[in-house]
Order: C-alpha cells, then sequence, then structure tokens
C-alpha cells in the first residue's frame, strides 16, 4: 500500500517538514485547495490567516482506484489509527 | 508609641507619607505571618495549565489519550483539588484579604483554563465541514494532478501503477490534513 499525504501547503513547507520529519512517503501540495474542494473536504478560511485548508480525512484506494474505506473525523485531533488502516489494508489483497 | 494602625487611621496623620509607610509595613508582617506563600493555590494553576498544554505536546501523539483526553480531565481533577484546597486555606478566620483575592484570582484562572479545554477539544475541534459530497466507498477516486514536494506534478493514475520495489502497489491510502497552519 502506498501512502499519501495531502494538503494545501505550498511543496516547499511541505519539503520542510519532510525533511525535518525525516518522512520519505509521498506528500503532495493542493495550495488551491482544488482537489481539496473536488473531494468535499474544504475546511474554508480555517488555516492560518484565513487560508482554505482541507479537513482531516483518509481514503484507502484498491489497486483499480477504487474506494474501498473512508474515514471523515468529526473532531479534527482525532484521526484514523494505524491499525485501524491496516486492517482495511489487509483486506485489499 | 503609637500602633501604626491607629496612627494611620487618625486625622492628622492619615496622609503623612511616613506613616503609610509603617501602615504598609504593617500590613506586610500581618500578610507574612497570616499566609505566606499559598503553594497548593499556585501548584493547582500551574497543574491547570499543564493539563491544557499537554493534550497537543503530549497526550494527543497516542490514540489512547488522544482520542477521549482522559490523561488531561485526570489532571484538571488534580488541578481543582489543589485550586480548592488553596482558597479553603485563603479563607481561614487568619487569612488576609490580600491573600483571599490572590488565592480567589488563581482559582478563577484554573478553572477558566479548563474550561477553555472542554470548549477547544469538544467544540471547536468538531468544527469542521460535513462534506456530505465527498467520495463514497465504492466510488472511483477522483483523478488529480498535484505538486510533490520538490514542485513536480504527479497524477492519481500514476501514483496508483508506479511500482514499488517492482511490484504493482495493492492500494493507496491518502491522507488529507490541515497542513501548518
Amino acid at each position: 500500500m502506498r501512502p499519501v499525504a495531502i494538503s494545501a501547503d505550498a511543496p516547499q513547507t511541505s519539503h520542510d517538514l519532510a525533511r525535518k520529519a525525516g518522512y520519505s512517503f509521498l506528500i503532495l501540495s493542493d495550495p488551491q485547495a482544488e482537489t481539496i474542494r473536488h473531494y468535499d473536504l474544504l475546511h474554508a478560511k480555517a488555516g492560518v490567516s484565513g487560508a482554505d485548508i482541507a479537513r482531516p480525512a483518509e481514503f484507502l484506494l484498491d489497486g483499480n482506484g477504487t474506494i474501498r474505506w473512508v474515514n471523515l473525523t468529526e473532531n479534527y485531533w482525532v484521526r484514523a489509527r494505524v491499525e485501524q488502516i491496516l486492517s482495511q489494508a489487509k483486506a485489499l489483497r | 508609641m503609637l500602633h501604626p494602625l491607629l496612627l494611620a487611621s487618625s486625622p492628622q496623620g492619615k496622609y503623612h507619607p511616613s506613616n503609610l509607610a509603617l501602615y504598609e509595613i504593617a500590613g506586610m508582617g500581618a500578610t507574612m505571618s497570616a499566609s505566606k506563600f499559598n503553594g497548593p493555590a499556585w501548584a493547582g494553576f500551574l497543574l491547570s495549565v499543564f493539563a491544557f498544554i499537554s493534550y497537543p505536546f503530549i497526550f494527543a501523539r497516542f490514540p489512547l489519550t488522544r482520542d477521549f483526553p482522559w490523561a488531561n480531565i485526570i489532571l484538571f481533577v488534580g488541578a481543582g483539588t489543589l485550586l480548592f484546597l488553596g482558597v479553603r486555606r485563603a479563607f481561614r478566620p487568619e487569612g488576609t484579604v490580600r491573600a483571599r483575592i490572590f488565592a480567589s484570582v488563581l482559582g478563577a484562572a484554573g478553572l477558566a483554563v479548563a474550561v477553555f479545554f472542554v470548549f477547544a477539544i469538544f467544540i471547536f475541534a468538531r468544527e469542521l465541514p460535513a462534506s456530505v459530497h465527498a467520495p463514497r466507498v465504492g466510488d472511483q477516486a477522483p483523478d488529480f494532478a498535484l505538486s510533490d514536494v520538490n514542485g513536480k506534478s504527479i497524477y492519481l493514475a500514476e501514483i496508483r501503477t508506479a511500482p514499488i520495489q517492482g511490484k504493482t502497489p495493492k492500494g493507496v491510502l491518502l491522507i488529507f490534513y490541515r497542513g501548518y497552519w
């Protein structure tokens, strides 16, 4: 399974984050929040100085690109747990 | 010699600077002997502040203490107990007005921190869009092209099919996050 992180941050911000935190997975930037909006995940004006950002959400896609599992948290502190995601990922096989 | 309190309240001595100074010294003496440093009130207030800031910095890192802030609530209960003891101590008969006001202010501030925590975690953090039109299970994930950290554009279709160690990935996990804000 390939994890991909997506935010409204600029590539440079994500670059710094990846370097500092030592992340090697794919991090994508959506500064205009186009994809975020297309996925209906826009949290308007919730960012610093009122920028549009994404609400937290996780989607698990199978090999054909079909969505197999979705997690739309109700509280931004609470995200999907690793074991939750791994058990869903195992079900893909 | 006349007691400073009497001197200060006497018509002639009331506004005389030297008498005011004596009055203050007498007042300080009373504060020192009756209440001194209110340890429980201070500890309660500081614990309340710690109970708040430990959530983002410590307990939000672990799912067990993140999904429901048990640890922070226990800390707040401890802080509340200490603040109660501190305020009660200041309100003993020998406590000064100054000590009572001070303990009450610490108590109110500690309580305000706890109330703000409840708002921040249980109310503000839940103010998220409903996302009713977000893609659902069974849908084809809408394709997109986004920049990676080097500014190179990549399509979801490529992400899905680009091999990992020579094999096509069994799946892709899209994680949308808030980013630096």
